[in-house]
């Protein structure tokens, strides 16, 4: 089954990082990406640019309504994700464990609803 | 025959069926329909030499025809054909010493909502229906069976394997357990005479469970702690009900007809746990059992023990039933009126509106306060809403020695 792991973090706190933790920190996620990618678990992967680039869209009244900001204006955002692919939810669990951003953030695991009928 | 297989292995055969497909409700429909052709085939041509396999047999080809008939993805069906690997063989390996408690930690998996945890259990391991595990947990069965289907759905969506958790898992898993034991136990107490068929073994059973886990996890306090409430609550079944049948309450029980071994190791197994240090729900529960027994035994009044007691236990658990029985503690130490008005003040819980004891309890006061009118309107409720026709007609007697 295919898990998205979506991470969600406290905005700016990247920025406020010393270089040297910052390094650390990258270096973390690549380790991370890596036992990933030798499990065969990997399907794809991202880091997003801030909540602050975002921009949401809608149709209301048959025009399209575009606004600046990201959808929900919570403290934590969604700063990167990866999709994996492994047998079951404790499976997805144990790698959002081992994910980098369980430790500055939340990592939510969601099913991806299969459409293979 | 096949009712005999019901009640004792429809929890092991749901999971069994639900272990390849991790869809316990599709588990279940197939296992009645099973059932079904049992009831109709057998008494003809004989019971199978291996009923269970027999079963699982029927019910893996409803389950097959259901997808296939659903066109749901081709490859499902293969996937059907595996035999369930993991929770089987977990199961069998002697890590967990019952198949049973197996499947209840297997079931307690922390993606499923914690509030959930203890009914599913019942529902889909120990074979209650709706309405008991309703009733158990105050809840109504249509609340009940929504958030049943919500967890069955989140089960088979999100890919949450029912397999058998490892040892460092337990204990985080322990509290759903004892909780859905607990709610064996109750509904097994519920039939003090032992008459109710579907219901007999349930007390036995939650012993037997219990017992397994303090077994299987020795420094557990809260197991030690429900092992020692249960044998309490077992020890008085003889003096529960008098030759006649009629219901007796506790302070007027014949304490010669309690069991005495029981009531010790109860005392035993309490002490055992309290030197842990961690004070939870059952042992607090068991140690006012324990009170009880002492006060009807010696005739020593403990009742601000039994206060503290209750509020220990509502810091702990918060339920509307521990601030009655507190109430009715306070009768005796601080008076009727103090008492009533607790009891009143729980009238906006609307999980009262349906509990028998509330109504009863509510009655009582009344009675004593010389509200008659009222009183004999929550008798009139409290015996609408019994099951059981001994506590019944105690009610309806004390009803009618209220003055008129």
């Amino acid at each position: 089954m295919q898990y998205l792991l979506m991470i969600y973090s406290k905005e700016g706190a990247w920025e406020k990082l010393s270089v040297a933790e910052q390094q650390q920190g990258l270096a973390a996620y690549n380790a991370f990406t890596e036992a990933l990618k030798k499990s065969g678990a990997l399907v794809g992967s991202n880091r997003l640019r801030p909540a602050s680039t975002a921009t949401t869209v809608r149709i209301a009244n048959g025009k399209s309504q575009v606004l600046d900001g990201p959808y929900a204006d919570t403290k934590e955002q969604l700063g990167g994700y990866f999709l994996i692919d492994v047998a079951d939810l404790d499976a997805a669990l144990a790698w959002a464990s081992r994910c980098p951003g369980a430790s500055h953030g939340i990592v939510e695991v969601r099913p991806v609803w299969s459409m293979a009928a | 025959m096949a009712d005999a297989i019901a009640r004792r292995s429809y929890g092991k055969l749901v999971a069994f069926l639900a272990a390849s497909t991790r869809d316990v409700a599709a588990a279940e429909d197939a296992l009645a329909d099973a059932f079904a052709a049992a009831l109709a085939e057998w008494p003809g041509s004989g019971c199978p030499v291996s009923p269970e396999a027999w079963l699982v047999t029927v019910a893996r080809r409803k389950i097959i025809d259901e997808i296939r008939r659903r066109r749901t993805r081709e490859v499902a069906a293969d996937q059907l054909l595996l035999i369930a690997d993991g929770l089987e063989s977990a199961a069998a390996s002697g890590e967990i010493p019952d198949r049973r408690l197996a499947l209840l930690f297997a079931t307690a998996h922390p993606a499923v909502d914690p509030g959930i945890s203890a009914p599913l259990m019942l529902q889909s391991v120990l074979g209650f229906d709706a309405r008991m595990i309703a009733s158990a947990f105050l809840s109504s069965p249509e609340a009940m069976a929504k958030r049943l289907v919500r967890a069955k759905n989140k089960i088979k969506q999100a890919g949450i394997p029912f397999s058998v958790p490892n040892r460092d898992e337990l204990p985080g898993r322990l509290d759903a357990v004892l909780s859905a034991i607990y709610a064996v136990f109750a509904e097994g107490w519920a039939d003090p005479a032992g008459i109710d068929v579907a219901r007999r073994n349930f007390t036995e059973e939650a012993l037997f469970l219990a017992r397994l886990v303090v077994e299987l996890m020795p420094g557990e306090p809260e197991a030690l702690g429900l092992v020692a409430l249960m044998l309490h609550a077992e020890a008085r079944r003889p003096a529960r009900r008098n030759a006649a049948g009629e219901f007796v309450p506790l302070s007027q029980q014949d304490t010669k007809l309690w069991s005495v071994e029981m009531i010790n190791e109860a005392e035993r197994l309490l002490h055992h746990a309290s030197t842990a240090g961690a004070f939870g729900r059952y042992q607090l529960e068991a140690a006012l059992q324990s009170a009880h027994v002492h006060r009807c035994r010696t005739g020593e009044d403990n009742w601000d023990h039994v206060v503290n007691l209750y509020d220990a236990l509502l810091q702990v658990s918060g339920s509307p039933v521990v601030r009655l029985n507190r109430a009715l503690a306070v009768v005796e130490t601080q008076g009727m009126h103090a008492a009533l008005a607790e009891i009143e003040a729980l009238s906006i819980d609307p999980r009262m509106a349906e509990y028998q004891p509330y109504w009863a309890a509510r009655a009582e006061l009344l009675g004593k306060i010389g509200a008659y009118r009222e009183a004999w309107q929550c008798y009139d409720v409290g015996i609408g809403l019994e099951r059981d026709g001994a506590v019944r007609r105690f009610l309806q007697r004390r009803q009618s020695a209220l003055p008129h």
